[in-house]
């Protein structure tokens, strides 16, 4: 009912906006006006409010400013960010002479060469050397933009040298997690086959992938059992897919084992392979002040941007592919707290600006800056918990127990059985 | 071109003259006429835009009042999207697509280059019509079935594509990730084939037209500005449209027959998926391959229009006519060079990225000598202020306003911080989504008497465009500032962070400004449908402009003109030519002796 009554308040509307413009029309028509002719008062009027307008505009403008400078992002909280802020604050300079020259211009002209009958337009077809200068200056006026932008560029993008803090930051829908290396100061190498609830990164160890093919196995175990009840043949046909699936998973996570078992050969104690079980996966999102950290990023599902405002950063998180971001946070959290925001609420914040899914808006982690005892202190107490707790060290991990090669030779000789089995 | 094919098509022309009675259907659907076709495009673009339009206002008002539930959403969006008039998560994300989609595509690609190159291009280069009618009018039904299959796609299961408009796999390749992603997607994507296909269609026949079909005496060098511009957009849209077409069938591969271009590595919805070795990255090169020249494919007819119009009305001949041609044949080039500009925080090499930050700072240029040659037109000029006049000048202004703010972007270094924040929103609604559609306001004010022998209401212009403009700026200027504070794009709400606290409010504004711009297109909806049927009859010329267009009857035939066709002696901006008696030279004026071109 009341959408029918909104839908006859509009065609009521409608039916008086065109009864009104009849009436003007009609009455425009007896006063041998024609349409096309734009009445001096017409023109005036419109001339005048180009003016206005160009007064609204830049009033506008500066109430903007005004009032919101303060609300914009507090100083930024990195070398790099006080790098960018310098550069936009010297192209904002730039552009505010450009925009208020062309625009004083634009509005001034339409208003003032307002059309008279008795005058004419300035015969004004081209003209070389004008044309030259605005070519010419405005060339000139980027290249001091670019030479200067790309300066930073450079160096905000330039790699991180390899003392720096690595951190990785971990995305899917819709959080993050962070890992840290351990002990061994060396992340270790993952895998996503091998995500499941107790290694949210897909950490390859050798115990990882035996949990992860032992589970598969249970998988299929199920599948095989619901199969034997009295099922459509739809839902068969589905089953026999997943274990199908299955089955080919378990054979390249068994690929993997064969991989990191010719790395560990080859490498010794420098593979990848080794250093995985004493990194730190952790909901905790710490740095070190005035220390120049490696962030690796990294997402599970969609993209997703890992994106700190404060410290003017920011750096896509792509399936498949680990991008990098440096950063040396200048202000811890604390001294925010106390001496910028006089807030004692305040966090920097990570947050996602990758449209990635219903939640998009709420993906975000806060980031702490500490001093770099406190930093230290936090690393130790966080190393004490790392991925795989009870294991062994990371050098015993080159020698396989056989128990496990057993287990996973059993699960393998199973997983393909059901290929032919159904 | 030769003489004697000229001779033939003028006397292929001259077969048509009997006017044979049409039916209903060949007249006004099936039609092969390149002015009735002009104006189907133009109608389905209205409609829409409504659309679009709606969308914008629906999410506005959830980005104003968050959680709050409004009659107008659960009107349109029904209990399972909006139950209680509070919009779905999901669903916002759709609108948000589906709003970027029809607007960049339908309305300003279509709806533009398809209205103005088809009504504008045989009017103005004095042709009978199009190169191949049956070919423009497939693109016509090409556009149509795919605006009918996008607004389809608002009524499937889990809602339309909600992976923005930029579809950036593996969101918009997997279901599980958002619902969006399930039919709806498909259905964009169908959608999308089928219109880069009518864009194909139409940009070939607009090509081969102005280089084939232009009347005796109509040199390249005496072509109006409008041509010009639509020439570029063609030959950009046919050499970047296939390359998106090639990245949709890739996205449909992944979608449904397991293949891995997009996709690696993936886990989700608590499964491993199988796909290995894809890129997603692949993807935004491939779509910015035709994303960026996509933005001159909107924004080039504009300039093209306005600078007719301006010239027109200012009448004074426009500035610099060689240097306008130059710099957009420079922006046409520079703009396949630029694409990396969306990608600068993707990962990508940080020497590629300085490249693209060269390119496309570069493309400033060429933009500034059109402002300045807008301005210098204006100078001393003897200025009418139509409409059409109005929303020229409003044009130049957005396209001032947006084009300072593209240098920001441009610089990746500052890139960085603003990325896909409103900040890009601001600039780009600007620069691209309001010059483009005043341009097109424009040029319907400007051709509405060619194209249906009536006139629209000034005083309705008037109120139209100051409302328009005005709201305009209240809408994107503050967004520059909610991005600036580091508000992300695509956020349902900013309710879950403090630190946005103190920009919230700009929200409401934006919105209170958008709701009055929309019920302004009202008034220009109204005065357009109004006009077409009951608008006063038109003079055959109305603006006092020189170009052909106006030297055919008001009353519309085919082969355009009664007679032979006309013979062009002069360019296209005579106007207040000194020594002239009238302050207006139409082009089929032949040049006193003694007289030079000054072009």
């Amino acid at each position: 009912m009341s959408k029918l009554l909104i839908l006859i308040v509009v065609l009521v509307g409608a039916l008086a906006v065109a009864q009104v413009a009849r009436v003007y029309e009609l009455t425009s028509r007896l006063r041998g006006k024609r349409e096309e002719d734009i009445s001096p008062a017409d023109n005036r009027m419109n001339a005048r409010l180009m003016w206005a307008f160009l007064v609204a505009y830049f009033a506008f403008f500066i109430w903007l400013i005004v009032a919101y400078k303060d609300k914009m992002l507090p100083v930024a909280a990195s070398t790099q960010g006080v790098e960018t802020d310098w550069l936009m604050n010297f192209n904002w300079a730039i552009l505010a002479v450009m925009f208020v020259v062309t625009n004083v211009l634009l509005f001034f002209f339409a208003g003032k060469y307002v059309y008279s009958k008795d005058r004419r337009a300035f015969w004004f077809p081209h003209n070389n050397k004008l044309e030259l200068l605005w070519t010419i200056v405005p060339a000139a006026v980027l290249a001091v933009i670019i030479i200067y932008g790309l300066n930073s560029w450079n160096n905000i993008t330039s790699p991180a040298s390899p003392d720096a803090v690595v951190v990785e930051l971990y995305a899917k829908q819709f959080d993050w997690t962070a890992r840290y290396p351990g002990q061994d100061g060396r992340m270790g190498a993952t895998d996503y086959r091998l995500i499941n609830g107790d290694n949210p990164l897909g950490i390859v160890t050798a115990k990882s992938i035996a949990t992860r093919l032992a589970e598969i196995d249970t998988e299929i175990a199920e599948e095989e059992a619901r199969l034997q009840g009295v099922l459509p043949d739809d839902k068969v046909a589905e089953i026999e897919d997943h274990i199908g699936y299955l089955g080919r998973m378990a054979s390249r996570i068994v690929n993997l084992r064969v991989v990191m078992e010719q790395d560990i050969k080859e490498n010794g104690e420098a593979s990848t392979y080794l250093h995985g079980a004493d990194d730190v996966v952790t909901k905790d999102f710490v740095l070190p002040v005035h220390k120049e950290v490696d962030i690796l990023i990294r997402a599970r599902d969609v993209i997703h941007s890992a994106y700190m405002p404060h410290l003017r950063i920011q750096m896509n998180a792509v399936p498949g592919m680990t991008t990098h971001m440096k950063v040396t946070p200048t202000i811890t959290t604390d001294s925010m707290r106390t001496h910028v925001m006089h807030d004692e609420a305040f966090d920097f914040i990570l947050l996602c600006n990758k449209i990635c899914g219903a939640s998009h808006f709420n993906m975000q982690m806060p980031l702490t800056v500490v001093t770099a005892s406190e930093f230290t202190a936090w690393v130790a107490e966080a190393n004490k918990k790392p991925f795989e707790p009870a294991g062994t060290q990371p050098g015993a991990m080159a020698i396989l127990p056989d128990s496990t090669v057993n287990l996973v030779g059993d699960s393998t000789g199973v997983t393909q059985a059901p290929s032919t089995g159904h | 071109m030769g003489a004697h094919a000229h001779a033939a098509h003028a006397d292929h022309g001259a077969d048509h003259q009997h006017h044979h009675e049409e039916s209903f259907i060949s007249k006004f659907v099936f039609t092969q006429d390149h002015k009735m076709i002009g104006k189907q495009f133009l109608v389905t673009a209205i409609l829409m835009a409504w659309v679009a339009v709606i969308m914008s206002v629906i999410f506005r008002l959830q980005l104003a009042w968050p959680g709050e539930g409004f009659a107008f959403t659960n009107f349109f969006l029904g209990d399972k999207w909006a139950p209680g008039g509070v919009i779905d998560p999901n669903m916002y994300l759709a609108l948000v697509t589906i709003h970027g989609t029809i607007m960049v595509f339908f309305v300003l690609t279509a709806g533009l280059s398809g209205t103005f190159a088809n009504m504008l291009i045989p009017l103005q280069l004095g042709a009978r019509d199009m190169a191949s009618g049956f070919i423009n009018m497939l693109s016509y039904w090409f556009f149509f079935t795919s605006s009918v299959i996008m607004l389809a796609s608002l009524f499937v299961e889990g809602g339309p594509a909600s992976a923005g408009w930029t579809i950036y796999p593996p969101l918009s390749a997997l279901p599980k990730a958002i619902p969006g992603s399930g039919a709806g997607m498909t259905l964009w994507l169908v959608s999308m084939a089928l219109f880069i296909a009518s864009s194909l269609m139409g940009g070939l026949n607009y090509v081969v037209t102005i280089l084939n079909l232009r009347t005796k005496g109509m040199k390249m060098t005496r072509m109006p500005l409008t041509i010009w511009a639509i020439f570029f957009t063609a030959v950009i849209g046919i050499l970047s449209f296939p390359v998106l077409l090639s990245a949709a069938l890739l996205l449909l591969l992944d979608r449904s027959m397991h293949t891995s271009f997009y996709l690696s590595d993936i886990h989700i919805a608590g499964e491993a998926l199988e796909n290995t070795g894809g890129s997603p990255i692949l993807f935004q090169h491939l779509f910015w391959f035709l994303g960026h020249p996509e933005v001159y494919i909107v924004l080039l007819p504009a300039l093209g229009i306005t600078s007719e119009i301006i010239s027109t009305n200012a009448r004074k001949p426009i500035f610099g006519y060689r240097a306008m041609i130059g710099s957009i044949m420079a922006i046409a080039f520079l703009s396949f060079l630029v694409w990396g500009h969306h990608m600068f925080i993707t990962g990508m090499n940080p020497f590629l990225g300085s490249v693209f930050v060269f390119t496309t700072l570069l493309i400033a240029i060429p933009s500034a000598v059109k402002v300045f040659n807008y301005l210098t037109t204006l100078w001393r000029g003897n200025i009418i202020f139509t409409p059409a006049m109005l929303f020229s000048i409003g044009l130049v202004a957005t396209f001032i306003a947006g084009g300072l703010t593209g240098i920001i972007l441009a610089d990746s270094a500052l890139d960085i911080m603003v990325h896909d924040t409103y900040f890009v929103i601001a600039h780009f609604h600007i620069v691209m989504g309001m010059s483009a559609i005043f341009g097109m306001f424009a040029g319907i004010y400007h051709w509405f008497p060619k194209m249906y022998g009536r006139m629209m209401n000034t005083k309705l212009g008037y109120l139209h465009f100051w409302i328009t403009f005005i709201c305009a700026f209240g809408v994107f200027f503050p967004m520059h500032f909610i991005g600036l504070a580091g508000a992300p794009r695509r956020y349902y709400s900013y309710t879950e962070f403090t630190m946005f606290n103190g920009v919230v409010d700009l929200n409401v504004l934006v919105t209170i400004f958008a709701i009055t711009g929309a019920l302004a297109q009202l008034i220009f909806t109204g005065n357009f449908f109004y006009s077409v049927f009951r608008g006063p009859k038109s003079v055959q010329n109305p603006w006092k402009s020189n170009t052909l267009e106006w030297t055919t009857p008001v009353e519309h035939m085919h082969g355009n003109w009664p007679g032979p066709l006309p013979v062009v002696h002069r360019w296209p901006y005579d106007y207040s030519k000194p020594g002239k008696a009238e302050d207006w030279v139409s082009q089929i004026t032949p040049m006193e002796p003694g007289e030079t071109e000054d072009n």
